[in-house]
């Protein structure tokens, strides 16, 4: 299992190869992955973005996301998990979040994943400040229900 | 009691300052640090708290060297 915190662009297939790669003892114990990759959009409600600055709160944002990844193994038999989120500046088209879960079933890696991108957007202490082509910029102000 | 007082994102941005360091007897629950900081303004209604990094009610207890986070509703992900 890993959570990290990233400042700089990160590419998402290289984490996961990377991890993959590195947990050499699971190989062959996992029958499915689950990947969900969140990427920054160009436009939100009906006006063009041009980049966004993602505040955290260093240390709880790590607490939560542990927690969050411990209530996932309770609940779903997890062989690996992986969790990378950015921070700072970012531009269009970059990557924001990744979850990534390896379990030995297809519907166990689908559930959890979504439990965990979920609780993320819910409980992970980041704020999303918008940074509009018209030069104005605005705080995200919540975060909507995925399952709605 | 010492309590250190961490503010995030736009209630940051509104109080002008990212934090306090309080050296105060008398402060019994989150709300009160709140109050003590920050005597001229409200706590927004949305707002979420924590302390030492995990979520809790504003009616929860406080005690010498807690750090007590106040913050907008997260917007991550």
């Amino acid at each position: 299992m890993h959570i990290k915190i990233c400042a700089e662009a990160f590419d998402p297939w290289q984490e996961i190869q990377v991890h993959q790669h590195l947990a050499k003892d699971l190989a062959g114990k996992f029958g499915a992955t689950s990947v969900f990759i969140g990427t920054m959009r160009d436009f939100n409600d009906g006006d063009d973005v041009k980049g966004m600055t993602l505040e955290h709160y260093p240390g709880m944002t790590e607490k939560q996301l542990e927690k969050i990844v411990a209530e996932a193994l309770q609940q779903w038999p997890i062989i690996n998990a992986l969790v990378v989120h950015r921070v700072g500046d970012i531009l269009p088209n970059e990557p924001i979040v990744l979850v990534a879960v390896w379990t030995s079933h297809r519907g166990d890696a689908f559930d959890a994943s979504r439990y965990i991108m979920e609780a993320l957007k819910s409980r992970a202490p980041f704020w999303k400040k918008e940074r509009l082509k018209s030069q104005a910029e605005r705080w995200l102000v919540k975060n909507t229900d995925g399952y709605l | 009691m010492s309590i250190k007082v961490r503010y995030f994102a736009s209630l940051k941005e509104s109080i002008g300052r990212s934090n306090d360091h309080l050296e105060i007897t008398g402060l019994a629950t989150v709300a009160d640090v709140w109050r003590y900081a920050n005597p001229n303004k409200a706590l927004p209604d949305n707002s979420l708290a924590a302390v030492n990094m995990d979520y809790v009610e504003l009616n929860s207890a406080v005690k010498d060297g807690d750090e007590v986070a106040f913050f907008p509703p997260v917007t991550g992900g």
